[in-house]
Order: C-alpha cells, then structure tokens, then sequence
C-alpha cells in the first residue's frame, strides 16, 4: 500500500454555513461568521484503503463526505479523483465521477426507496450506467445480491420486508451495481444492533478483498473503525485534529482531543475484567 | 448484599403482546428479574429481545395495542400490575422514575425548565410555591447544571441533549423514587456527553441508594456503570449475572456471541474479522417451541427443541436458560459445530 | 464469515408486526377503506351502466302516475311528471360522477408535479411557482365559478373549466411541501449520489411517494365537487334540464317534500351516501400512514 499513489485526494477543503441572522444584524449589515462546518482538511486515501473518518455529532465528518461526491458544494478547495477534478466536473463527466464514488447512508429505513423493490432499484443502477450484465436484468440482480450475501429470491421484496441489516446490504449492492472504486461508508453500520454490524463489517473487509475497493469509513464509535480500519482520521469543529495508522492513533493518541475521546469510551471498570 | 434481603422489584414471568391483524404478537415472551435495593441493574439486548417492553412494564406504561397478558410485577411487595389507577399514578409519582432515550422530545418545548421541575414537585410532592423553587434550583444543581438560578429560566431548546438529559433525571428523581428505569438514556448523545451522564447516574444511585434499571444495546455502557446485567433475546431472558462474571464466562452462548462481535479499540491495527453470530433475531410473528436462540447456537443439540428458556442457577447470582452449559461442568469440552472462534 | 450463513436465511425478520406480500395490499387495506370503496365502486358501477340497468328512460312522462311512492315499480317512486326517480337518479350519477372525476383528478395531476418540481429545485423556481399556487387558493372559489358560469352560460361548462383552474393549486401545496421533507431523505440523497438525473429522480423516485397523500385528499375532494355540483345545479346554473343531474332532481323535488318526500329525499340520500364511501376510504387510507412500526 504504500507508495501506491493515491485514489482521493482532498486538499484545503472548506465548507460553511451561512447563520441566520437576524432582522437587526441584517439592517445594521453586522457580518457574521459562517459556520465551519469543514475548515482547511487534507487526506488521501490510497487503493484497497480503508480509511476511518471519526468525530462527533457536529465534527463536520458527514458533510466532508457529503462534500467529496458533491452532495453537497464545498466553498474552497480541491478534490481529486485518480488526478481528474471532481468540483469542476460537470455533466457526463461529473456522472462519471459520481459512478466511480459511491455512498451508503446511515439509515437504513430511508436509504432505500420505499415503493420500489430491491430488484427495481439495483437494477435501475446498473442500466442508468449503462454497466455491462444490466441487459439481464434478473441475472445482474442476482449477482448484485449475492456479492452481498444476500439470496436473489429478496430482489422481489419491498424495504419495508427487510430487516435494518438487510436493508443496508441491499444500498450497498445497489452501490455497488454501478461499479464503483471507491465506497464512502456514512455511518453505515451506526444503527444496526451489535450482532448485524459485526457481520457488516466483515461484509465491508470481504470487499476490500475481492473487489479492491477503497473505502472512506465515516463512524463516531471509535472501536468500530479500531475494527476496520487502516488508518484513522480524527475530526474535531471541522479540522482534522489527528491521522495515522490505527495502531498508532488509538495506542499512542497525539491530540488531547484524540485521548478525550479515547478516554471517554464507555469500558468495562478495569476490576471486573479478567 | 445478603439474600435474604427481600427484593426491591421483582418480575417473574411476564409477558407482554401485542394485537395486530395477524394476531397476537409476544414482544416479551417469558421474562422476569429481580432488583435489590440501590442496585444498578443493566438489561441488555438486541431490536425485538423486548427490552424496552420490559422496562415500560414496572410503569405499567405499555403502548397501545399492547398488553401486558401474563406475570407478576412486584415493587417492594406491592402488586404493580393488581394496582388502581389512583395507586398506579402516585406509584408513578413517588416510588419509580423513568428517563428517556431522546433528550429533544421529552421535555415540553414551550415550558421554562424551572417551571417544569416546580410543577413535579408542586403536584407530586405537594411543595408550596417558594419551597418547590428552592428544591427545584437544588435538583439543578445536584444533577451538575451550572448556574441553577439563570438556567431555570431557559426554554429546552436552549440546552445541549446532555444538559437536556440532565434536567430529565433531575425531574424523574425529584420525589427521590427508590427506583429509577432509564430507558437508553444516552444512546443520542455524543461518547464525552454519555461519560458524564453514566457517571452522574452511577452517583446518584450511591449517594440515595437508588435502584437504577438501565436498558441499553451497548454493552460496553452496561460495563461500566451496572453491577448486574440480565441479557434478553427474543423476547425471554438468556442470563443474568454481575458484570465481572460475564466477561469472566458468559454461561449463555447468546451472551458470548454477543461479546465476541463487539467491536473493540484494542484491535486497531490487527486487522482480524470479527466473530460474529451467523443468522438473523426470531421474528416475532413466530413462535418457536424450543430454545429460541437454537437456529444460530453453534452448540445446538437436538434436545434444544425442548428447552423451556427457564432461567436455571450456574452458581448464586448466576442464572442461565441454557441447559446444554457448552462452557460449563460437564459440557465444557464441546466445540462448537460451526466455525465461531473465541 | 460465509455466504451460506445468511443465504439461508432469506426472509429475515420483518421489522414491522404487519407484513405485505404482493398481491394481498388490497386485502390488508383496513376494513374502514374497504367498506368505502365498496360503496364508491357499487356508486361509479350504478353510475357507468345506467343506461343498462335503469328500468325506465330519464324523461321518460308517465302523467297517469305522478308523485307516487316507492313501490315495486318504481323503487324511487315517481315525481311530478310521473319520470321513474330512480331511473333518473342513476342517469344523475352517471354525468355527475364522470364531472367529479374530470375535475378532480387531472388537477391532481397537474398540482402533484408542479409541486414536485417547485419543492425539489427550491430557489427561484419554488419562489415563482409557489407565488403562483398562493394567488389560486387565495382567488374566492365559488365567485370564480359562478363568474365563469357567467362567462360561459350555465351548463356543464362551466364546472369543467372553473373548478380545475383552482383546483390544482391545492395538490400542488400538498406536494410541495411534502417534497420538501422528501428531497432529503437518504434515498432522494442516493439519487444524486446513483448520478441519476434530476428528471428520473423526480418522476421516478419521488413522484410514487407523493401521490399517496395527494390521493387520500381527492376523496375528501371528490366529495367537495359533487357537493358544489349539485349546489350549482340547486341554484339554476348547472346542468340544465331535461339532463338529470342530482342537484336539480333534489330541488324540484324540494316544493313537494312533505307530500312527496321521495323526490327529493332518496336522491340526496345517494349522494350522502357517495360522502360517506368517499370519507371512510380516505380516512381508511391515511389511519394506513400513520400506522408506524412496532418495536
């Protein structure tokens, strides 16, 4: 992994969020500073990485993400794909860069379209791009399941059918449908009981294995991306206050912020344990 | 803590169901727990193990269509369940408290927190106009809230989900309740804001000796505040036993699968898959005859098909419905039948 | 971890208690719904084959036998030029029934994508067309159709072209703002992130889960034109005889109602009962929404 050059790469990126002012502020023409959400960060995530994205509700780690595949417009900055420029991309060649960066949100009863069935919705994937095997729609359904895990007999099924680890499976095969280089995982495993995440998990390494994926795994539960990640990232009010290898970041934490987090982890009191 | 000591609560065999048009649905199947007093009892388990049901039921607070169909529920002797509506409210005022898991929607947005704590203490504990107040910045206070007297008058969409959670213990424990049911209390706030909750709760209940029932699906915050824990699964209870024994041995294979997929900060940097429980929870449109657990255990026998889930002593304060015991005495040498490494 | 684990498991637990197969959502509809669409469907059917089933023509005179009551002959009795009321009163159903669903639904239709569309692009877009759909529902409804009905003369007409122009502004409101909570769920999200186009997403993916509300509001609306209908056509202006229309069956009957109640009593009652169908399967439909999942 190392020296293999770089899949993403993100510099200086900015993101903020204009506050509300009010009707005196507007009148009197006072500026008030927008909300960093994100503020100068830089990363690279290399082939066949998993990188973690860690921080807490307000870090700015979703809207990062959301940033990079342009969910959202970053206001400063530069992101790469593979060397090409994904903000000033446009048209097919944005829906290109979109295909080649994929997503799987956090909910798993709103990230799948209600009224279609799985089958629907993977397979739309696959033809609006046009992926080869989208021709047979049954087929390139089927495998798409099956990578996952999953039986091709739930490409009939509703979401409202499938329990909160099959849905999630499910956007993630339909992620994967169109052939993606790089998943960004927002807190996909979050709301899924212990048992599911921990076969979600192994689910997002088989991946790594068998397809090269790279992913960008974005979790506030620190020993989640101890589990599955590379390297690690720490957010903090927008910067990255932290990055390195997982050993190091959660062994030997640099950042006062990284030890609070660390610290503040729920464990076990150290008499009880063996 | 001397077993003769009679139990503060005591729930044996309850079971809690649902009506829907497909029938009659169990969330809680055939569960009980006792609680002693100024214990901290963690109940831990998955979506559909009937957690929540089960602490809804010391309050009798089950929503519609459900109800409570079989068991007993005992609070210091007194039949919960066999209760008035009047017995039943002041049993709500004074003896049980609960808290929530979503500090955003329990407090009434358009009351000023003071007020809110002064209308429970003027009502439950019937305390003049100026004695709730003194007693309602006293309560602020003794939850950690800064500044008592100015943040009194603040509306709740003023305070962070942690202040928030605050001024919710603050309300639940204001009749000073020997018993208070937290409901996945810091399940929405951030892990900084989650230690200082665990550690005002683990406070409060030494300081009053005060019973804490604390549902939670995060084991690791069980670890850390409870004493006991009780685990459930579908709908029954698998174990109960005090914290340390658990980590030291899980009699249950439920409990020990639930472990093992834990994810753990200690494994940064080792990159090894995680052991994880193959299969899905029982659906609970289904009944099964048998031990509920069978269909994923690793050690199922075929007489599993017989089990009761029945609750039987490993040693004193150890229970476990697990009659096969794969970790245990003369089961001990079992291996599992399907790859689940510890 | 392996594949046959979870393969073998394929059909999970529902997280809801209820679960749809395809095929029986009409038989799992709560039983509210069922009835009333039971009365609609027997409604629109009387309606659509009247003239198969009337036992007598619309203007069909038989001066021998005015005004006389239900009777195995006549089931509605007879009025006051001795015309089958029952026979009349199905012809009434059937132009009044096919008015109400010319204006109910294409509106409807027009109202959910403009609003669709200005709850999705936001910005200038939604400024202009939700402008648009404000000044329609502020315009005084009833003047606006007398008005045309005074453009147009008093007939058929008149309904048809008064009652769209603001109806659609309703249904637009509807789904907008429901857009507006839409557009941010994360399967709307995914759409963006899929590199599906804007058109796709919106008639593809949002226009299914805009209908639904849209839908549950056009049986309340269904009732509300009838009832203008028959309104218009009380008042003189709409349609006029010798056409059979409810309204005006009802007020010629209303002179004789205590000597022949049957005129006018038994036709209102079809159209209070059109409400009634109309109202229990929408409020069938939306108590269905609202029915979340059991934990």
């Amino acid at each position: 992994m190392n020296g293999s050059p770089a899949l993403l790469r993100v510099v200086g990126l900015r993101k903020g969020f204009g506050l509300r002012r009010t009707l005196a502020e507007r009148i009197s023409r006072t500026e008030t500073d927008p909300v960093l959400a994100v503020d100068d960060v830089s990363l690279e995530l290399r082939r066949g990485e998993i990188l973690g994205l860690a921080g807490e509700s307000g870090s700015g780690k979703t809207t990062l993400a959301r940033c990079i595949i342009r969910l959202v417009e970053p206001d400063s900055g530069t992101i790469e794909l593979e060397g090409v420029n994904v903000r000033e991309a446009q048209g097919a060649e944005l829906r290109e860069l979109r295909r080649r960066m994929q997503m799987v949100f956090q909910d798993p009863y709103s990230s799948l379209n209600p009224r279609m069935t799985v089958g629907a919705a993977i397979h739309e994937a696959g033809r609006v791009h046009n992926r080869p095997g989208s021709e047979d729609r049954d087929q390139f359904v089927g495998a798409a399941l099956e990578r996952v895990h999953l039986s091709p007999r739930l490409a009939k099924r509703r979401p409202r059918e499938l329990s909160g680890g099959q849905r999630q499976r499910v956007a993630i095969a339909r992620a994967l449908a169109v052939g993606p280089e790089l998943l960004i995982a927002d807190e996909a495993v979050s709301a899924l009981d212990v048992s599911v995440q921990a076969q979600l998990l192994n689910l997002f390494l088989d991946l790594r294995e068998e397809l090269g994926l790279s992913i960008l795994f974005v979790a506030h539960q620190l020993a989640v991306l101890a589990e599955i990640a590379d390297r690690v990232a720490i957010m903090n009010h927008g910067r990255i206050v932290e990055i390195g290898d997982a050993g190091a970041v959660f062994g030997d934490p640099r950042d006062d912020y990284t030890k609070a987090l660390l610290a503040a982890h729920p464990h076990p009191r150290l008499s009880d344990v063996a | 803590m001397t077993a003769a000591a009679a139990p503060l609560l005591s729930i044996d065999g309850l079971r809690v169901e649902f009506d829907t048009r497909h029938g009659s649905v169990a969330g809680v199947r055939n569960a009980g727990v006792t609680m002693r007093r100024g214990e901290i009892l963690g109940l831990v388990g998955e979506t559909g193990s009937g957690k929540t049901l089960m602490c809804r039921s010391v309050m009798r607070l089950i929503p519609r269509p459900g109800r409570i169909t079989a068991g007993r529920v005992e609070f210091e002797g007194r039949d919960v369940l066999a209760m008035t509506s009047s017995e039943l409210r002041s049993f709500r005022a004074h003896d049980v408290g609960m808290i929530y898991q979503d500090p955003f929607s329990s407090l009434n947005p358009v009351f000023r927190i003071g007020n809110q704590l002064i209308e429970t203490l003027r009502v439950n504990l019937g305390l003049g106009k100026a004695e709730a107040h003194t007693r309602a910045l006293e309560l602020l206070k003794d939850v950690g809230i800064p500044d008592p007297e100015r943040r009194s008058l603040s509306y709740p969409h003023e305070f962070s989900g942690g202040m928030r959670q605050r001024v919710m213990i603050a309300l639940a424990t204001a009749s000073q309740p020997r018993l208070l049911l937290a409901d996945e209390p810091t399940t929405a706030l951030d892990v900084t804001t989650q230690a200082q909750i665990l550690d005002l709760l683990t406070r409060l209940s030494r300081e009053r000796q005060m019973a804490v029932l604390l549902v939670s699906h995060d084991f690791g915050v069980i670890a850390q505040v409870c004493d006991r824990v009780a685990v459930m699964y579908g709908g029954y209870i698998a174990e109960t036993a005090p914290v340390a024994a658990v980590y030291r041995g899980a009699e249950h294979p439920y409990t020990r699968g639930l472990l093992e997929s834990i994810p753990r900060i200690e494994a940064a940097g080792h990159a090894t898959r995680l052991p994880t429980i193959r299969g899905v929870p029982p659906d609970p449109n289904e009944s099964l005859a048998g031990c509920v657990y069978k269909p994923r255990c690793p050690y199922a026998l075929d007489s599993c098909d017989q089990v009761s889930m029945a609750l039987e002593p490993v040693s004193p304060d150890h229970t476990t419905a697990c009659p096969v015991r794969p970790f245990h005495g003369a089961g001990a040498s079992q291996t599992p039948h399907a790859g689940a490494q510890v | 971890m392996s594949t046959i684990d979870v393969l073998a498991e394929p059909s999970g637990p529902t997280p809801a208690v209820e679960v749809r197969r395809r095929g029986r959502i009409v038989r799992d509809l709560p039983l509210e719904a069922k009835i009333g669409a039971a009365m609609l469907v027997v409604l629109f059917l009387a309606g659509l084959l009247a003239p198969l089933i009337a036992p007598y023509g619309q203007n069909q005179l038989d001066l021998a036998n005015i005004f006389s009551g239900p009777s195995g002959s006549h089931l509605f009795g007879t009025d006051g030029t001795g015309r089958d009321v029952f026979s009349r009163t199905l012809y009434a159903l059937r132009l009044d029934l096919a008015i109400v669903l010319a204006v109910t639904y294409p509106p409807l239709m027009v109202g959910v994508l403009v609003g669709a569309v200005a709850g999705y692009f936001g910005g200038i877009v939604d400024a202009v067309l939700a402008r648009i759909v404000d000044t329609m529902i502020a315009f005084p409804f009833m003047i606006l159709v007398i008005a045309v009905i005074a453009i147009v003369g008093p007939g058929v007409k008149g309904v048809l072209i008064g009652v769209p122009i603001v109806a659609w502004a309703l249904y637009a409101r509807l789904a907008r703002s429901e857009m507006l909570v839409l557009r941010e769920q994360q399967f709307m999200l995914a759409t963006t992130a899929l590199g599906y186009s804007k058109r796709r997403a919106i008639l593809r993916h949002a226009l299914p889960n805009l209908l639904r509300s849209s839908l549950i509001y056009s049986t309340l609306d269904m009732v509300v034109n009838l009832l203008l209908l028959a309104s218009l056509a009380y008042l003189g202006l709409g349609a006029q005889p010798p056409n059979a229309e409810l309204g005006s069956i009802i007020s010629d009957g209303q002179s004789t109602l205590l000597s022949a109640w049957w005129v006018a009593t038994l036709p209102g009652l079809v159209v209070v009962l059109f409400g009634i169908g109309a109202g229990l399967l929408g409020d069938g439909l939306s108590d269905g929404q609202l029915r979340g999942r059991l934990q």
